[in-house]
């Protein structure tokens, strides 16, 4: 089940500039979990992960641009 | 002054850049790759792409602007609000790049952007505070106590926070503890510093301001705005002179906040922002803000005065030119912000492509947009669209005329914030004064049922 963000936006990984990922590739993920941040307009809304899983790779870099329905993670 | 790089974009980059055309200064837009077709780079003289889409990568970046300026040859940086314009470092480099720096001294951004520290000025200053701590809170303080003194409600600030940010509240002794430790961490994790002090709160409040303007050596205010139409301290509506205002607390804000200038030998314009409790008919001190503000149209349109050009001039090393006794304030003005977000679902931000744009006409009426119909608003940046200005010889008239500007207004293709405005202006609370901070939030069927 991909992540894929229903707004578009500036995709984020991290809470802040100075803080860890939220999770990196590899990591197992449970439902509901936050795996990054989009900004749209200086609103700041998470990213979820619908389902657990691995997360295997993100498809938008940190400070990427989203638009809506932009698949922004890949989950086994 | 010859060449005026403009490190921000929007409404506000248009506004300055006309001004600029009016005194002969040639204009260079600075753009992201997602305003490479905005509005600003038509009517700017220059236009150059200095990074991608977020702002981080464009706007905020120091080097970036800079190369721009050195690739243009332009002489002076004009930094807008918000983005650049109240970041000492940046200010510093413009000025040790050889150019103008069209702001306050970097000191002066730094002495008001610690709130504790301009708490103290501003106590210096003979500015009435609320009740609070003289300083950040350190880990000696026996903070019960102090918070005992102060009286509840009262709210913990963060010393690096502003606009509204790194402000919580607490209702008791109880949560007290709880509270500081937690903006403590918040304040750590946005501002970088975890110092906090308390002060007072104000539970039906209403925002006033005072504007000044001053050379380094003399000093005048421009009068006052209120700004209590906000929504989660975001203003919405403003206006000029703040009204019901008794005469003394007036005459108190306007004097001190010249007083508070005046010892800080402030160069520029600057926003000395209050809160006034209309039960007690105390005003008390907020922070200072160091540059143009969005809502520095209603002063215009009551003064005359031009604060751009003021800016511009000062910022060459003219002299301010003029006193207090040659500013008259005729009238009131009010100011509708046009923001790109749909009132009727939690103000979700509503990017898209503007495919209608009119605009309201009409004697008193002044429209200041970043936008044209066909141009794209980006998910990116702030939603603010542009903002009316309206003035009329009183109040009233003022409003009535506000009514009828903003039936002209039509903007399709995007969601805006024009019918919530149509609604405020109509309220009789607004008419009568009655409103404050928090009123938009306490009223569902503004939040809720605005179209």
């Amino acid at each position: 089940m991909d992540i894929i963000s229903p707004l578009p936006g500036v995709f984020y990984r991290k809470p802040g500039p100075d803080k860890e990922p939220y999770v990196k590739e590899g990591d197992t993920v449970a439902a509901g979990q936050t795996i990054g941040l989009v900004e749209i307009m200086k609103q700041f809304s998470e990213v979820r992960a619908e389902s657990a899983g691995v997360l295997l790779e993100f498809k938008i870099d940190d400070f990427g641009i989203v638009n809506p329905g932009d698949v922004v993670a890949v989950m086994e | 002054m010859k060449k005026l790089l403009i490190a921000n974009r929007g409404e506000i980059a248009v506004r300055i850049i006309r001004t600029a055309r009016e005194m002969g200064i040639a204009t260079v837009a600075v753009v992201s790759e997602a305003d490479e077709f905005a509005y600003v780079a038509e009517v700017a003289d220059e236009v150059i792409v200095i990074g991608p889409p977020p702002a981080g990568l464009s706007y905020l970046n120091h080097e970036s602007v800079l190369r721009a300026a050195a690739d243009t040859g332009a002489d002076a940086v004009h930094p807008g609000y918000g983005f650049l314009s109240e970041n000492a470092e940046f200010a510093r480099k413009v000025i040790a790049a050889g150019l103008i720096w069209v702001g306050p001294a970097p000191e002066s951004i730094e002495l008001m952007g610690d709130k504790s520290r301009a708490r103290r000025a501003a106590q210096d200053a003979g500015v009435p505070t609320l009740p609070g701590t003289q300083s950040a809170l350190s880990d000696d303080d026996d903070v019960p106590s102090i918070a005992a003194q102060i009286g509840y409600p009262l709210v913990v600030k963060a010393s690096a926070g502003g606009g509204g940010k790194g402000i919580r509240l607490v209702k008791s002794a109880e949560s007290l503890l709880e509270t500081i430790e937690i903006a403590r961490a918040e304040a750590q994790a946005a501002f970088n510093s975890s110092e906090v002090y308390l002060e007072k709160f104000i539970t039906h409040a209403r925002h006033v301001e005072v504007q000044i303007l001053g050379d380094g050596i003399d000093f005048v205010h421009l009068g006052d705005r209120d700004c209590s139409m906000q929504r989660q301290q975001q203003k919405i509506l403003e206006e000029a002179p703040a009204p019901n205002l008794p005469d003394e607390i007036r005459k108190r804000i306007r004097d001190t906040s010249v007083e508070l200038v005046r010892k800080a030998h402030y160069v520029g314009v600057g926003t000395i922002e209050f809160l006034y409790d209309p039960t007690t008919q105390e005003a008390a001190f907020i922070e200072m803000n160091t540059r143009i503000q969005v809502e520095h149209t209603v002063t215009e349109a009551i003064t005359g005065i031009d604060m751009i050009r003021e800016q511009l001039r000062i910022a060459s090393g003219e002299k301010l030119g003029f006193t207090q006794n040659d500013i008259v304030f005729t009238g009131s003005a009010l100011e509708f912000r046009i923001n790109a977000e749909d009132p009727a679902n939690k103000f979700m931000p509503s990017p898209g492509t503007i495919d209608v744009l009119t605009l309201p006409g009409g004697l008193g009426v002044r429209s200041d947009f970043g936008f044209t119909a066909g141009k794209s608003v980006a998910p990116y940046y702030d939603s603010l669209l542009g903002k009316i200005i309206v003035w009329a010889p009183t109040r009233q008239a003022a409003i009535r005329r506000s009514e009828r500007a903003l039936s002209e207004v039509d903007i399709q293709g995007i969601k805006t914030t024009t019918g919530l405005l149509r609604k405020l202006v109509s309220l009789a609370d607004f008419e009568n004064v009655k409103h404050h901070t928090k009123y938009i939030e306490s009223d569902v069927d503004l939040i809720g049922g605005a179209k």
